[in-house]
């Protein structure tokens, strides 16, 4: 992972990317000159050994970690739209690994790992701030799936338990922990490593690191077909052009049936869009993130002071990213109810992204019957935070030919054997 | 989508209504394989583009009906009653239960 350290190195004709750091900042300070660009335009070639399709955190964390872990670099990231326009540019940045299940909790575990390293291993500052999570329980069935989780996230090492009214206070002062509300809360799961990050940074640096090790980013670049002959894949069809590969990776989010669908795969999936709304900015207040299942909404506030609401997903399928003025009007009521004194705050805009839902809100991740057409796809409202160890882990797949044991329980076949991963009870807000 | 047509009830507000989801045809349990039984029970077509799928009258008549969606646009052209559905069916007519001279219901 040292691809930055070697300065102005020059390989296959290109010029790396400068190392940013402090004194890289003061020097261009002084003499203004121009930063170079972070990631190249390049033209499309005839083949390539890997074709990612989807270039959002999950594939360009592919091609980086191929690149970085594997020595692979003939590698394409093929983008309908521009990088981080989907899913990645539009989550609620919130990063944590308190799950449910014992594999769920491994798995986002090595991402929380991964992302606490993140912004050294690719020389770009990603802002994660590890400020606590919490998870309140209104009621005693929530409570005691939060008391779950705690006993299962501490067995995998994960600091995480559950916690009353009055350290909630003390952590959030500006929550209502009355009793005489409708909702009262009973507890939380606090969750210390949980956080936020700045999304868009994530899918930068990695453009940038998998860029600065030979892969091809191509944004504006639409998959509209792919070759499989006997039942293995044999390229892809663009708007740009065709691609020869025998490995076709598919990283998308809202699209990934239809992508799946050019490959004849079916997909347990289906797609709804899912809206947030960030306020104005106002003096820190808020510093850990705070999610309420029963109400529906999680908060946090970010390093510019906004609030950023999120919620669970629309009550219906859908491709479409329109907001709606029911979301925001129940949205208001709901953070009302657990902070009274926001009541002047503006929203100053929202928006909707699409979650790919599975009926056990794992992801779907690994081989398909069709050799060489790979899957890291149904990534519902949980995708971005899993982000760095899915192209780790997807990586290793292409490079070894082996499932790693990380993702062995999120694969399709799970869905024939009736083996499913059920992490309605730590995934979802709306249950 | 703001309005959708109840085929009981006319243009009501979206909010009254549950989504139940795709309209897939069930296979007979005792006929059909574990694998075939599973993939109806998880797979989906999920198109982007136009569906055929059940809604439920939760606030309203509460009655199940099928309604055609475009994914997309969310534009509905077409709210029906299953049971019009069922009678084009002639094996399933003795399941379909409602069956009364209701074809079609109100058409938007």
């Amino acid at each position: 992972m040292g691809i930055f350290n070697n300065r102005n190195g020059s390989e296959n004709g290109y010029r790396k990317p400068a190392r940013y750091s402090a004194f890289d900042l003061f020097r261009r300070g002084l003499s203004r000159a121009d930063w170079p660009r972070a990631w190249r335009k390049h033209d499309l070639r005839p083949s390539y050994d890997v074709v990612v399709v989807g270039g959002g955190v999950h594939g360009l964390a592919t091609a980086y970690y191929l690149a970085a872990n594997h020595g692979i670099t003939d590698v394409a990231v093929l983008e309908k739209g521009y990088i981080g326009s989907g899913g990645s540019g539009r989550n609620t940045a919130i990063i944590r690994s308190n799950y449910l299940t014992p594999e769920g909790v491994r798995f986002y575990d090595r991402s929380v790992k991964l992302y606490e390293t993140l912004s050294a291993d690719l020389n770009f500052n990603a802002m994660f701030a590890q400020r606590g999570h919490l998870t309140l329980a209104h009621n005693d069935g929530s409570l005691r799936t939060m008391r779950w989780r705690a006993e299962v996230n501490k067995l995998e090492g994960v600091n995480s338990e559950v916690i009353g009214p009055d350290e909630i206070k003390r952590l959030v002062p500006y929550i209502d922990t009355s009793e005489d509300v409708r909702y009262p809360i009973l507890g939380a799961l606090y969750h210390p490593p949980g956080g936020i990050i700045r999304h868009d940074a994530v899918v930068w640096g990695y453009a940038r690191g998998a860029d600065a090790y030979g892969a091809h980013i191509h944004q504006n670049t639409e998959v509209t077909g792919i070759d499989v002959v006997d039942g293995r894949v044999g390229g892809v069809k663009t708007n740009r052009g065709d691609i020869a590969t025998r490995v076709v990776v598919n990283c998308t989010a809202g699209w990934a049936t239809l992508i799946s669908g050019m490959a004849g795969v079916r997909m347990p999936i289906s797609t709804f869009p899912l809206q947030a709304a960030v306020t104005e900015p106002v003096r820190p207040f808020l510093d850990p993130v705070i999610v309420s299942g029963t109400l529906h909404v999680y908060v946090s506030q970010t390093d510019r002071g906004e609030l950023v609401f999120g919620a669970s997903v629309d009550p219906f399928t859908s491709y479409s990213m329109r907001g709606t003025l029911e979301f925001t009007e129940g949205l208001a009521g709901h953070v009302l109810e657990l902070m009274p004194s926001l009541s002047r705050m503006r929203v100053l805009r929202q928006w909707a992204g699409l979650c790919d839902m599975t009926p056990d809100f794992s992801p779907i991740m690994g081989t398909t019957p069709v050799a060489g057409f790979l899957i890291d796809v149904g990534w519902g409202t949980y995708g971005f935070k899993a982000g760095p160890v899915s192209g780790e882990t997807m990586a290793e797949l292409i490079a070894t030919g082996k499932t790693p044991e990380l993702i062995a329980p999120f694969g399709l076949d799970r869905f024939e054997r009736g083996d499913l991963m059920g992490e309605k009870g730590a995934a979802a807000v709306g249950h | 989508m703001i309005l959708l047509p109840c085929p009981y009830c006319g243009l009501r507000n979206a909010s009254e209504f549950r989504y139940v989801g795709e309209l897939s045809e069930r296979p007979d349990p005792n006929a059909t394989g574990i694998e075939d039984w599973r993939a109806f029970l998880y797979m989906r077509d999920n198109p982007a583009g136009w569906t055929t799928e059940t809604w439920f009258h939760r606030a309203g008549c509460r009655r199940h009906f099928v309604v055609e969606r475009h994914t997309v646009t969310n534009e509905v052209r077409d709210s029906r009653l299953p049971a019009a559905q069922l009678r084009d069916r002639e094996d399933e007519r003795a399941t379909g239960g409602n069956v009364a001279d209701d074809r079609g219901g109100a058409t938007y």
